[in-house]
């Protein structure tokens, strides 16, 4: 797979030093990314790293107390959610958040309201998920999660974004329902979306990703595309153990990893070993079960 | 023969209840503001139809069609304003800015206009007649018609919510509003053009008091706010029929009190409200969607 930063021209979505508050928390502590486009940009990081608060201040949920969002060279840091979603940053987000009194139909009818012009119709995401149009009448309170998740899908689709914003697709789904849900992404890539995701499941979002960011506390400790990142480099950006190694092109964090992870300030335990990026692959992991993403193909 | 009567009556009564109540429903069922001018706004549409009529000289039952507007351009304008902004505050801070604008409207009124009672008079025609069903029962031809326009006014509404675009998105709203800012809805938008509805209703309520009863300026809180809170509750809080059902099951209440002692009759309507709240407090019809 050809990395759209070969050659790239000018970031689709870049942000800027973001910093966001929940009340006195420092949620998100400078955060910048960039996302060109084509890409399908993954934000890993486990419960409370930042990566939902993120991406929901892309949304314009959250008003950041610093930082810049620019979008296609405009400034989009003080643009209401909906001004964001009609420019074509369309967000799905956490827990799927369909209008339950409304049937399905009713939800993508809300979805196309205001879209922009582009391949997607209601007609079309029928056709992606081949069970919803028959039951377009149906309200969706009465669906099954994978199928409001598709749902919530599908009424993001049709307002034609140009960058979809995933929060947490795989949360409270069977396994078996994710990857499901995770294979239509081919078929909505194909449509020339760029795609920022944020997935707890790193196996998954490495599977699918092109470029990968990591969050700790409201840090990034790791950026990289995923096919130049070894497990063991993820694994210790994700729960912040000391960067081992580092394979080129990769950007550890700059940032000092967070007390109380390594309190004592010791060096690496002999486990990292001198250098943690030749660790050999279907070691046992916590994030891993046994499968590795250098297995994924480049 | 004196309770069928009471009966029919009181049926009748509840489609100028359902009309007090439905704006007070709506408002609540989508920005969940709990409009305490409403029935006041209800007075205020009753004296601006006396001012179209004195200026205008249009007839009392077509001046509808100019204090409407009037009154949704007014509903769309304080909730993008002064509602929105206390909406942004709390919910608390929407009882006590709706409980102000109730004390300004009618000080205001008291202040401009007077204390005396108007009514809108329809003149000699046929609305003010009523007509014979046996020989005790005698049914006013303008209770008929407020009772058709509130189920003309119900109709238009669920046919409104639920097949036009905006309807569409005043129940996404409704659920989920942050939702509906993802897909492009501006919500203050949306809630802008219910209060423009509710208005509209609320408009067309105080027209049919001032030609059904007298009004002054307290009336709106006195009456016509107590009886749409009670509609609301008895029926159950955001659906339509069940407005019309507790303004009937309150007009009917109230005409069997008037029956048995007509100093009853105000008390009978509030012993339902009583022990609907006590047994079935989310009314006679539940939510239609509870998720």
């Amino acid at each position: 797979m050809n990395s759209p930063r070969q050659g790239n021209g000018t970031p689709l979505l870049e942000v800027r030093d973001l910093t966001v508050h929940h009340g006195q928390l420092r949620a998100l502590d400078r955060v910048s990314l960039h996302v060109f486009p084509g890409e399908v940009y993954a934000i890993i990081g486990a419960n409370g790293a930042g990566k939902s608060t993120l991406l929901r201040t892309i949304a314009g949920l959250h008003q950041p107390t610093e930082g810049t969002i620019l979008y296609d060279g405009t400034d989009m840091t003080k643009a209401r959610p909906e001004r964001r979603a009609t420019a074509g940053i369309v967000m799905v987000p956490e827990g799927r958040r369909l209008f339950g009194s409304l049937t399905i139909e009713e939800n993508l009818q809300v979805g196309a309201t205001y879209a922009r012009k582009g391949p997607w119709t209601i007609e079309r995401v029928y056709e992606l998920f081949g069970w919803m149009k028959e039951r377009r009448a149906q309200r969706t309170a009465q669906l099954s999660g994978g199928e409001q998740q598709s749902v919530a899908i599908g009424r993001a689709l049709v307002a034609n974004p140009r960058v979809l914003l995933l929060d947490e697709l795989s949360l409270g789904l069977a396994p078996i329902v994710v990857q499901r849900i995770y294979a239509m992404l081919p078929q909505i890539l194909a449509t020339g979306l760029t795609v920022l995701l944020v997935e707890q499941d790193v196996s998954q979002a490495l599977r699918v990703a092109t470029h990968l960011q990591c969050l700790l506390e409201g840090h990034t400790t790791l950026e990289g595309r995923p096919s130049d990142v070894t497990p063991a480099q993820v694994e210790a950006a994700y729960f912040g153990l000391a960067p081992e190694g580092g394979a080129g092109g990769v950007r550890g964090g700059g940032e000092p990893f967070p007390r109380g992870v390594r309190g004592d300030g010791s060096p690496p335990e002999e486990e990292q070993g001198g250098s943690g990026g030749d660790r050999p692959p279907g070691e046992e992991s916590a994030l891993w079960a046994g499968s590795t993403p250098s297995s994924r193909g480049s | 023969m004196g309770w069928v009567n009471a009966i029919i009556q009181g049926i009748l009564t509840g489609g100028l209840y359902a009309l007090f109540a439905c704006g007070l429903s709506l408002m609540f069922g989508v920005m969940k503001v709990v409009n305490l001018a409403h029935g006041d706004l209800a007075i205020l549409g009753g004296y601006i139809a006396l001012g179209v009529i004195a200026i205008t000289h249009v007839p009392v039952l077509w001046s509808f069609l100019i204090v409407v507007p009037i009154m949704a351009v007014l509903g769309y304008v304080m909730q993008r304003t002064m509602i929105q902004a206390s909406l942004d505050r709390s919910v608390l801070t929407t009882l006590l800015v709706t409980f102000g604008l109730s004390v300004v409207i009618e000080n205001g009124l008291l202040q401009f206009v007077n204390a005396d009672s108007h009514s809108l008079g329809v003149g000699n025609s046929i609305i003010t007649k009523s007509f014979s069903l046996g020989s005790q029962i005698q049914i006013a031809y303008l209770l008929v018609l407020i009772f058709a326009v509130a189920v003309v006014v119900l109709l238009g509404l669920q046919y409104f919510l639920s097949s036009s675009r905006y309807g569409r998105m005043i129940r996404a709203v409704a659920d989920d509003r942050e939702a509906a800012q993802l897909s492009g809805v501006d919500y203050r938008h949306v809630f802008g053009i219910a209060a423009a509805i509710a208005f509209g209703t609320v408009a067309l309520a105080g027209i049919a008091y001032g030609m059904y009863s007298q009004f002054a300026p307290t009336t709106g809180t006195d009456t016509i706010l107590l009886f749409a809170f009670a509609a609301v509750v008895i029926g159950g809080l955001g659906s339509l029929w069940g407005t019309l059902l507790g303004g009937v099951v309150l007009g009917v209440a109230q005409q069997i009190g008037a029956q048995i002692n007509i100093s009853y009759e105000v008390l009978a309507g509030y012993l339902v409200l009583l022990a609907v709240l006590v047994f079935r407090p989310q009314g006679l019809t539940a939510r239609r969607a509870e998720s």
